[in-house]
């Protein structure tokens, strides 16, 4: 734990004992289980955000605390056993790789209630909620498909889930429409938070010729490598990043979990808790674009937006057929949409996209 | 597959700056682990150097002086390692794991103000005409001074601790401390320089990340590097030239795998993304089948009345 974490958390106890004193009435303790720091200034920034709203809306009835830095996997059960040993009630694990070690914890401590990201495992006291970042994707495939003029566009992916796939497949759909001549260069660097490695994948895929570098990995570093590099387009992911905007960075997915998290704490404070599925996109304002910036032509940017309205009304859908899947057998039918059954559980490319999914 | 898409100078170009945080970081642990000590902070000692480096290149404009400031950042907080194991004795391997995760804690603290601020760029070495060569001009002209400087350092150590009387003093501390005692070495002065030489790189290497190869600050932004370093010099059997070797070695396989990803190689990509660590370790391995083994007072807690 870091140094900042536990005076955080001294002053949260310290805060506690008093109140408790005052009228007896014992808080609602909410835990949140971070994959990186929460300044990555991406992902774990934008959970940590809505962690503070929940503190802001909620105020004395709630107590907020987080642990940054978890790796997936085991460790991550010792975290959520303490979280859980100590009082909380209410635990988000927020990353994918913490669904099994969640599902655990979950069975061990029944009176908890658990809510995990982005995975697709749920019990009584465990839901899961993810956001429909594919619809974000479609508008930023299309910014790219329409800014790159070397018709490369490299992604920098962090797992192979389906996830992340999604994002791939809507990203290249959407820019490869616009521009039929458009090329995926994909590279995986098995890592959600390493400034380095992502730095230099973004160099690499910028040396291989690439002008449009989309990430999903949670720092801004390949931001500042496209910044160094001059002529290089991004996006931001998972958080605005807007001090690189207007240039490299011209549009962003914002991801909003503050609404969320304090609808889910107070469901929990009201005991109308239930476990369930929750997965929203830019309608129902869970996924956010960040402004489009000027470097981006006003058509573009007029169609991205139109692209965006139709997204959040419903009148489109990211994934509508015809599509096939990369080995040319046919997937969606002409106006067909995914159910979202299959885009939960993606594990194709599709027709277009070189290269295999890493099994 | 298009493997025309992959430069084989730059390829060459970016493992060297890919291997330089970690030949810094290593080669100064290398010299902790000749004198006998085994310090585990490296990692926290990265990550403060990055943010010190990182914040007085900010507010001076100068990435020189950032770099100066990165190097006394790490050898002051090794300082508070030096003190927990050669004064009061504590354990060396408790005392190193909890100095990263101060080095991590403090660092964040420090860094608050320095998120998304673009630092001054450390201008290339210029080497007039040679940069021009082609082929080598690129490849061996064309970097950043401190990558020469870690070179010139891995040079440094091998010669002095083969050549010279202070490298044989600093051996036989971390050989056999109570001999050097015995024959009026001071072993815990000389094992706290170690230590200080050893953070001021580490923390030098940690500013490499931040001041050159990101160049941003990022919380945790050395995100494990320092342990690379730390397995690298035992893999190297604790010699210069060898520390060298496994760096750009793990440098070289990472850029060549990310680079074989981006060409669309049909390697099954996970093993492409775990190749640094197996081949660096394979060869490194089969390198020290000579028998070369550890100092001997490695990790050992050292007091002049034992």
């Amino acid at each position: 734990m870091k140094l900042t974490t536990l005076f955080a958390g001294a002053a949260v106890a310290l805060g506690l004992a008093t109140v408790a004193v005052a009228d007896g009435h014992e808080k609602t303790k909410v835990g949140f289980v971070y994959v990186g720091p929460i300044g990555d200034g991406g992902w774990t920034y934008e959970h940590d955000k809505g962690r503070l709203m929940v503190e802001k809306e909620l105020g004395d009835a709630v107590e907020t605390v987080y642990v940054e830095n978890v790796a997936e996997g085991p460790d991550s059960e010792r975290v959520m056993t303490q979280m859980a040993l100590d009082g909380a009630d209410l635990i988000f694990t927020t990353s994918f790789g913490y669904m099994d070690p969640t599902i655990n914890i979950a069975a061990k401590f029944p009176d908890v209630k658990f809510e995990h990201a982005t995975g697709y495992k749920r019990a009584d006291n465990v839901s899961t909620y993810s956001a429909r970042f594919y619809e974000g994707r479609a508008i930023q495939g299309h910014i790219a498909g329409k800014m790159t003029k070397s018709n490369i566009v490299g992604y920098i992916g962090s797992f192979p889930i389906p996830e992340v796939i999604r994002g791939i497949n809507s990203a290249y759909i959407h820019a490869s429409k616009v521009n039929p001549d458009v090329e995926f260069k994909i590279i995986w660097v098995y890592t959600w938070f390493d400034p380095a490695k992502e730095a230099d994948a973004a160099k690499t895929l910028i040396e291989q010729g690439a002008d449009v570098v989309l990430q999903h990995t949670d720092s801004t570093a390949p931001q500042a490598a496209a910044q160094e590099a001059g002529n290089v387009v991004t996006f931001g992911q998972a958080s605005d990043m807007a001090q690189y905007a207007p240039f490299p960075r011209v549009s962003s997915i914002i991801d909003e979990w503050g609404p969320y998290y304090v609808a889910r704490t107070k469901a929990v404070m009201d005991g109308t808790w239930e476990s369930m599925d929750t997965w929203d996109g830019i309608g129902a304002g869970m996924v956010g674009i960040g402004e489009i910036s000027d470097a981006v032509p006003a058509d573009v940017k007029e169609e991205a937006l139109a692209l965006k309205a139709a997204i959040a009304d419903g009148s489109y859908h990211a994934f509508t057929g015809p599509i096939n899947k990369q080995d040319g057998s046919a997937w969606l039918a002409d106006g067909e949409t995914a159910d979202d059954g299959t885009l939960a559980g993606m594990n194709f490319y599709v027709e277009g996209i070189q290269g295999d999914i890493p099994q | 597959m298009d493997l025309s898409a992959i430069n084989p100078i730059l390829l060459i170009a970016a493992l060297m700056s890919a291997a330089t945080p970690i030949l810094l970081a290593a080669t100064g642990e290398l010299v902790v682990e000749r004198a006998g000590v085994l310090n585990l902070g490296v990692e926290g000692m990265m990550i403060t150097g990055a943010i010190c480096g990182f914040s007085i290149a900010v507010e001076t404009g100068s990435p020189t002086t950032g770099f100066i400031a990165a190097a006394v950042g790490g050898a002051v907080l090794s300082l508070l390692f030096a003190l927990l194991t050669q004064v009061t004795l504590a354990n060396q391997v408790a005392s190193g794991l909890a100095l990263t995760l101060f080095g991590l804690g403090i660092s964040s603290l420090l860094g608050q103000g320095y998120v998304g601020v673009k630092p001054p760029r450390m201008p290339d070495v210029n080497f007039g005409p040679l940069s021009e060569i082609p082929v080598i001009g690129p490849i061996l002209f064309s970097h950043d001074p401190l990558l020469y400087v870690g070179l010139l350092l891995v040079a440094g150590v091998w010669a002095v601790l083969r050549f010279t009387r202070a490298g044989l003093v600093l051996r036989a501390v971390g050989e056999n401390h109570d001999a050097a005692h015995a024959l009026g070495y001071k072993v815990v002065r000389i094992r706290i320089l170690a230590i200080m030489f050893g953070g001021a790189l580490a923390g030098m290497g940690g500013a490499y990340i931040s001041l050159i190869r990101v160049p941003q600050w990022t919380e945790g932004m050395t995100a494990g590097v320092g342990w690379i370093a730390l397995a690298l010099v035992v893999f190297a059997s604790w010699k210069p030239w060898r520390v060298l070797l496994g760096a750009y070695l793990f440098g070289g396989i990472t850029q060549l795998q990310l680079n074989l990803q981006g060409a669309g190689v049909a390697i099954p990509v996970e093993y492409l993304a775990m190749s640094p660590y197996v081949i660096t370790i394979v060869v490194l391995v089969m390198l020290s089948a000579d028998k070369s083994a550890a100092p001997g007072s490695l990790g050992r807690s050292f007091h002049a009345s034992s």
